[in-house]
């Protein structure tokens, strides 16, 4: 059975909604993050899936795909440390803990 | 591959170079040359805004991914200048005890972002604007939680990133949908094959919505008021400044460039954009009683104002929206200044705080106030040539409704910064703050936010050079 362009854009359509899904529902900043890694992602996949399927002679689609998971290796990487300078202010990483500056 | 190329892109080389530098000079110099640091720093930094001053013919290099333009020359050195300026303003923070330490993060950090934003205004195709884009906003979650052992400050480099990372992830969705109907990442080839059908137009409301976070347009500002407020003061000038400022920059260049076909759509979304913006902004910066948070909602309420040069698409518009920056900027950066040295001296950033600054620091109110009535737009100061010009570019359009809306709001945030001047000046107050000497970097800085604030108005020579570059669709 061939796998269609189609499939490829409805499996990332719907990785980038739950992704924001998460994101505005989770209550952990790590889950938080996953959330918004998830969204990353399916950007992933529609690169690689135009350029394999739409424009099969040029590589710009995958190399964009590759900075762009470098790129959010680098995010993960500075969220997950000011993540953990907050677990060390305030031993906590749950959301609603992080409201001093409500006005 | 032509490795010559990297000598065309002057600016960021010499802004490599000088991160270098001060990179080694911070590890390897002895305890003793390091404490000329600021010096140092501040006179490298001040050497290459020197060579980026002067403009040179248009270049572009590997293959069209990196193009240079005069018009980006001034750009640059209006960020320069701010980014110099919030360096010198920087000083008493990065001395005090706690932060000396890690000082050379803070330069290598924010010059980090510099760069970025280099590469971000620079960019000929969607891949070197991602990175640049990313480079400019990754260090500034570090800035904005550099104060690692307060609680505020770690809560705003958490909002900050998040927030971050969500908006370049729906802009990178919309890069990618528009990478599906076009079959190309370059602007200029992208241009031609965008045709406004919709699945274009959800790809630009995509990428829209992503650009929007970072300038913090209403709907989309709600991480702004508490990353302002969390951020140490020197960071939150930064960013409400020269980060603003480049990412308003480059959003009309793509609109201009990218997305000239479909100018129709953009438009009427960036019409409905300004008014909210505005007006929500206004509305909500008279309740606040922080003074980092009041200036976070006038700044959201400025960049509402940046907007109508971007909307009314032609070359005046490009000239006034430059020309507003720089305004911006030196109004900005004086208020935040006066805020930034009182709270190092004395730890208050409340409204009430400031009763009765006038009789103890009748310097500092003083530079307050012209600033405030700068950014409200007041005749004789820059802020009102600035708001002029944006207001003409925009009814050149045929916009009288919006500029209508605008002028409006102009009255409405007349008052609330009318606020923070009456405290200073005619509220009594029981303990007013104590009369002090601010250092010499400070001072400097401030006289020459206030030079900006009196002369850029008034030489028309600084509005003609940059309509000389400017361009429009």
């Amino acid at each position: 059975m061939e796998i269609r362009l189609e499939y490829y854009l409805i499996i990332s359509t719907i990785m980038l909604f739950a992704g924001i899904y998460g994101f505005i529902t989770r209550r952990n900043l790590l889950a938080v993050l996953i959330s918004v890694e998830l969204m990353l992602n399916s950007v992933d996949i529609n690169f690689a899936a135009f350029n394999r399927y739409l424009f099969p002679d040029a590589m710009e689609g995958f190399f964009f795909a590759l900075f762009a998971i470098g790129v959010s290796a680098a995010e993960t990487a500075v969220a997950i440390a000011i993540t953990i300078n907050i677990y060390r202010n305030i031993r906590n990483i749950q959301v609603h803990h992080l409201d001093t500056m409500k006005h | 591959m032509d490795y010559t190329n990297f000598l065309l892109m002057r600016d960021e080389l010499s802004l490599v170079a000088v991160m270098v530098l001060l990179l080694l000079y911070d590890l390897f110099g002895s305890a003793r040359s390091l404490r000329h640091f600021q010096l140092v720093a501040c006179l490298l930094f001040g050497l290459h805004t020197l060579i980026c001053l002067f403009p040179h013919r248009p270049v572009e290099a590997f293959g069209g991914m990196y193009i240079y333009k005069p018009m980006l020359t001034i750009v640059k050195s209006i960020l320069n200048v701010g980014t110099l300026l919030v360096f010198m303003q920087a000083h008493t923070w990065l001395e005090s005890e706690r932060t000396v330490i890690r000082r050379g993060e803070f330069y290598f950090l924010t010059l980090s972002t510099l760069l970025g934003m280099y590469f971000m205004m620079s960019a000929g195709n969607f891949l070197l604007f991602f990175i640049g884009l990313e480079t400019a906003s990754i260090p500034m979650a570090t800035l904005a939680a550099f104060d690692k052992y307060k609680r505020k400050s770690a809560e705003a480099g958490a909002k900050y990133i998040l927030s971050a990372v969500f908006a370049s992830a729906l802009s990178l969705y919309g890069i990618s949908l528009i990478y599906g109907t076009t079959g190309t990442l370059y602007f200029d080839d992208v241009a031609v094959r965008i045709t406004g059908n919709p699945l274009q137009i959800m790809a630009f409301v995509f990428f829209l919505v992503g650009m929007c976070f970072k300038i913090s347009i209403v709907p989309f500002h709600l991480w702004t008021a508490d990353v302002y407020e969390g951020a140490p003061t020197n960071v939150t000038a930064y960013l409400s400044v020269i980060s603003k400022g480049s990412a308003v920059f480059v959003l009309m260049t793509i609109l201009y460039k990218v997305f000239g076909n479909i100018v129709m759509q953009w438009q009427g979304i960036l019409y409905g954009l300004v008014i909210v913006t505005i007006t929500v902004a206004n509305l909500f910066a008279i309740r606040q009683k922080n003074l980092k948070r009041f200036l976070a909602f006038s700044s959201i309420s400025q960049a509402g104002y940046i907007l109508l040069g971007v909307i009314s698409g032609n070359a005046l518009g490009m000239t006034s929206l430059v020309f507003y920056v720089l305004v911006y900027m030196v109004s900005n950066l004086g208020a935040f200044g006066v805020i930034s040295v009182i709270e190092q001296r004395t730890g208050k950033v409340m409204m009430d705080d400031y009763n009765g600054l006038y009789k103890t620091n009748p310097y500092l109110s003083l530079v307050m106030m012209f600033s405030l009535f700068s950014l409200a737009g007041i005749p004789p100061f820059a802020g009102f040539f600035s708001k002029f010009f944006i207001f003409a570019a925009a009814a050149s359009e045929g916009y009288y409704i919006l500029v209508l809306i605008a002028l409006l709001n102009t009255i409405l945030s007349l008052y609330y910064y009318l606020l923070v001047v009456k405290a200073m000046f005619i509220n009594p107050s029981e303990q007013p703050i104590a009369p002090f000497r601010s250092d010499n970097y400070t001072r400097v800085s401030l006289v020459a936010c206030m030079a900006g604030v009196f002369l850029l108005g008034i030489l028309s020579v600084v509005y003609q050079q940059i309509s000389l570059f400017s361009f429009g669709m």
